[in-house]
């Protein structure tokens, strides 16, 4: 960084200010522990979800096997699990329990919010708005540390005598309250709840950010209407986060007063253990409903950023401008806000009012007209493009191809009358990790692949890119596709193993189809890990602008330092979609470019 | 030790691969080619790719429907579940349809749009009409979806049939107990305080109250006489339970201090069902579908549609909880 801190000083006098070279020289602890740099800041988000999201994903290997092989000795499970889990070859229900809980705990909370946010909005806001970092440094380094601590305590929460967490990633009481009901809502729910709690401040504390730096802090020029769609999906996940996970702090602070001070909020009426216990008076359907009021609009703070990658990355790599940029703002904030009124489609069976149950219908069915926008708007943005398949536009393709296809099931679980026939089956566990899970995962991966030589200076390697992408994509389809039949033949999910129930044995080879996809799913993740790796130290140098992007990211150096323009802030004179405009030259036009005379803004079009 | 060569074997293979990949990439570089992005060669191979996937998933989704015919769920037994099938149906054509068309487009456009030598996009950021007929047509099809749906819902959740037999099913971990109204039609009062499974009285009866007096409390498998409106109330002794009728299309939540109901017809006995699915082990399930415990799997009962004959001849069997148990008592009491 010092080497060329004198290179320009005839221009330093007008942005001195702000010259990242007059920052006094850190050390290795500031500049990469405890980090106010937004982008090591991103990379610590990114590697920590990376971490977590491994371990999840070992989890599902295992109890894949269970429902595959139920009661099959596998070695490797006792090499996770050791005697206490996996006595004499056996699974311990308690435990298999437990990894379910985990795993959804983990890949929807640490890995697609706290990673997906964490990472790509840190990173990108501030480059791509124009600005030098976020608008309080201090509260984005916070929110990272919190997080790490949050998933520590998870982590630690596997290693219980009574186990981790086992009451389902949704927690109902009373079974989470009462530690008399099972062993995994003793120490193991307790962790739960802290490192939730804690969980919930870090995703305050970065959405508040992500919110005050979108709003003040874009550079000239950039007004609302020339954000990258990348930002306004980050903008509205932020705002979404910011007014729904304090909910879910409320429900889970009542929680542990009733677990640990005898109050009774969600607890009624209930006999355990030869005892009667003395709460009354309180309700579970409580729970649920300040549950899924975070719980429902958490899931498009999951499906947004991914959104905004999406449409960056395909936009990119069409050649072509976003299709409907207006719309997609527009099907973006109608999402937005529908989706805080539609947490009750979780809960047809609840024992809620009927009626409210048909409010509820048509809500959620409303959220399929945006949802049916974006997909449309998508798939013309690929028409007629000049396609380039870097690795990262497969995986959005992928992305998208996933949240058609769990898209449309969608449908028939919001149809409640529907619903009551597969709630609680594999038909919904299919359903949401298509649409909600592959398709952040999936987009993650390409927001990973796009703006890796933005957070590490180099490539990663193409081919081993598509092998990635393919083994991925192809495993992600063969567990879930015939999932959804083993729904439709009642099949409930959380079901330890299926052995009294002779129907359900008839579609035990799909079982087994689904567990063999998802362990080679699991291993090709593996190419991932070590293309990642491989290309920090040693993938080949990056361009200054590698994709031909429009947006300001690029305009950096290919290694920013704190600060990240070295001269003044970029200045914004179009959109962002400036690709293969007729009558220019060259296919992509940045937003740094001045418009000529009598060109058309077309972020402009009303 | 074992375990440490193995260590060292995975991390030997680690380096290894790397050196490969180094390999890989100075003989790329020699070569002139660029290992991190695309040229017109992956654009050809990677297209291609698109255009067979979704061929091969469609072929997939085929061989699935083809593979899991007659291992479903057999024809729905219930009077809501019939129409439940008939929705189902409904939707299934529309999302089939949405399905093959788009995801086609999605896969092919990438295929036949790939880019090669002098080729170009096409300039094209937006169109009203296009929009507007994207947002309008799937709204129109969601209103008919919305309105056939809710039309269902409201006969599952509406007022029950004032003559409905009532059974009470209490879920504790991890069984079901059934309790008959007897022959008023109304169940006694209970109370969490007065469960006393020592002396039977699992559901924690109330002897104050005369209308429980004729009350039948049944184990294992639970009658209902077919073509006859059921009204189950559903009630939790310590943690949620789920009630599920797969057969019968239809599910409530047992939950703790509140009584949630749920009625049908059945309209197909069990011997009916066995024919129609000609399978002599068939039975109806009432399972629970809301995790309760590490003993969840197992929390099952066989549910038998009687002809109205076969119902009588059973219940005439039963006898009531009172009488059974304490009848000395209450017999003083009254």
């Amino acid at each position: 960084m010092e080497n060329h801190a004198h290179a320009d000083t005839h221009d330093m006098a007008d942005h001195a200010h702000a010259h990242p070279h007059e920052h006094p020289k850190l050390s290795f602890i500031e500049k990469y522990v405890f980090s106010m740099d937004h982008k090591v800041i991103s990379k610590q988000f990114l590697f920590t979800a990376m971490f977590m999201a491994l371990a999840a994903a070992i989890m599902s290997t295992l109890f894949r096997m269970q429902l595959g092989w139920p009661g099959h000795n596998f070695a490797v499970m006792h090499y996770f699990l050791g005697d206490k889990w996996y006595k004499g070859g056996l699974l311990d229900p308690n435990m298999y329990l437990g990894l379910v809980t985990i795993h959804g705990t983990i890949m929807v909370f640490f890995l697609l919010t706290g990673g997906l946010s964490g990472t790509f909005a840190n990173l990108l806001i501030p480059l791509q708005v124009g600005a030098r970092d976020m608008a309080s440094p201090m509260l984005n380094m916070l929110s990272y540390w919190f997080f790490l601590i949050a998933s520590i305590i998870m982590m630690i929460s596997l290693y219980c005598e009574t186990g981790p967490a086992a009451a389902g990633w949704t927690i109902y009481p009373p079974l989470s309250a009462l530690p008399q009901a099972m062993d995994g809502s003793k120490l193991g729910m307790t962790l739960w709840l802290a490192s939730i709690s804690l969980f919930v401040v870090s995703s305050l504390l970065g959405g508040l950010n992500y919110i005050v730096t979108v709003l003040n802090l874009r550079t000239v020029g950039m007004k609302m209407t020339r954000l990258p769609l990348t930002i306004w999906a980050l903008l509205i996940t932020a705002v979404l986060g910011v007014l729904s996970f304090p909910v879910l702090f409320g429900a889970a602070i009542l929680l542990i007063f009733d677990r640990s001070f005898g109050t009774s909020f969600y607890l009624s009426d209930i006999y355990i253990n030869g005892t009667a216990l003395s709460q009354t008076g309180g309700s579970p359907v409580l729970f649920e409903h300040l549950f899924w009021f975070l719980g429902h609009p958490e899931v498009y703070i999951v499906i947004m950023p991914a959104f905004g990658i999406i449409s960056e990355i395909m936009s990119v790599h069409a050649r072509k401008p976003i299709f409907g940029y207006r719309a997609m703002i527009g099907s973006m904030l109608a999402i937005a806000f529908l989706a805080f009124i539609v947490w009750g489609h979780h809960m047809f069976v609840s024992g809620m009012n009927p009626f409210l149950g048909s409010v509820f219908v048509f809500t959620t069915l409303l959220i399929a007209i945006p949802s049916a926008i974006k997909a449309f708007n998508y798939i013309t943005t690929l028409w007629k493009g000049n396609i380039i398949f870097n690795p990262q536009m497969l995986f959005v393709i992928g992305a998208v191809s996933t949240f058609i296809s769990g898209g449309l099931t969608g449908i028939i679980l919001a149809d409640s009358a529907l619903d009551v026939a597969v709630h609680g089956t594999y038909f919904v566990v299919a359903h949401f990790h298509i649409v909600m899970g592959l398709s952040a995962v999936l987009a993650m991966f390409g927001g990973v692949y796009h703006w890796f030589p933005k957070m590490f200076g180099r490539y990663m390697n193409k081919k081993m890119g598509y092998w990635h992408f393919w083994t991925t994509f192809i495993c992600a389809y063969g567990v879930f596709l015939p999932m959804h039949f083993i729904g439709l033949a009642g099949v409930p999910r959380r079901y330890f193993n299926n052995d009294i129930y002779p129907a359900f044995e008839k579609l035990q080879h799909l079982n087994v189809i689904i567990s063999v996809f998802a362990i080679v799913g699991v291993l090709a993740q593996f190419i991932f890990f070590i293309n990642f790796f491989y290309s920090v130290f040693k993938g080949p140098k990056s361009e200054q602008n590698p994709w031909n992007s429009n947006t300001l990211e690029w305009t950096t150096p290919i290694m920013p330092g704190h600060g990240n323009w070295e001269g003044p802030l970029p200045v914004v004179h179009r959109w962002a979609y400036d690709y293969s405009k007729p009558g220019k030259d060259v296919d992509f036009i940045p937003q740094t470019v001045p418009m000529e005379e009598g060109e058309m803004d077309e972020g402009e079009h009303v | 030790m074992i375990k440490l060569l193995v260590y060292v074997a995975i991390a030997l293979a680690i380096i290894l691969i790397f050196q490969l990949m180094r390999i890989y990439q100075l003989s790329a570089e020699v070569k002139g080619k660029h290992v991190g992005k695309a040229d017109d060669k992956d654009n050809r191979s990677q297209g291609l790719m698109m255009l067979i996937f979704v061929l091969a998933l469609f072929g997939a989704l085929i061989w699935c429907l083809y593979d899991v015919r007659g291992k479903l769920l057999p024809p729905a037994a219930s009077d809501v579940g019939v129409t439940s099938d008939n929705v189902f149906f409904f939707n299934w054509v529309i999302i089939f349809i949405v399905f093959f068309i788009t995801t086609f487009m999605l896969f092919y456009f990438p295929y036949k749009y790939k880019k090669q030598k002098d080729t170009k996009a096409f300039f094209f950021p937006h169109n009203d009409k296009l929009e507007l007929i994207w947002t309008v047509v799937p709204s129109i099809a969601l209103a008919v979806i919305i309105i056939y749906g809710l039309s269902l819902w409201g006969k599952m959740t509406g007022t029950p049939d004032p003559k409905a037999v009532k059974i009470q099913i209490y879920a504790k971990q991890y069984d079901f107990t059934a309790r008959y109204a007897g022959t008023d039609n109304e169940l006694g009062k209970t109370d969490y305080r007065l469960i006393d499974d020592g002396a039977g009285n699992v559901v924690g009866m109330d002897s104050t109250d005369k209308a429980g007096w004729d009350d039948i409390i049944t184990k294992g498998d639970i009658h209902i006489p077919v073509n006859t409106p059921i009204l189950f109330e559903c009630n939790a002794r310590e943690v949620m339970h789920g009630v599920f009728f797969p057969h019968f299309r239809d599910q409530i939540n047992c939950v703790p201090g509140i009584t949630t109901e749920v009625h049908f017809t059945a309209t197909i006995t069990t011997d009916s069902m066995k024919m129609i699915t000609k399978d002599s082990n068939f039975y109806y399930l009432l399972i629970c579908n809301r995790v309760c415990g590490p003993g969840h799997y197992t929390m099952a009962q066989h549910v038998v549609v009687d002809s109205p004959d076969e119902y009588k001849a059973w219940l005439a069997k039963q006898h009531p909880y009172y009488e059974r148990k304490t009848q000395g008592k209450l017999t003083a009491s009254k």
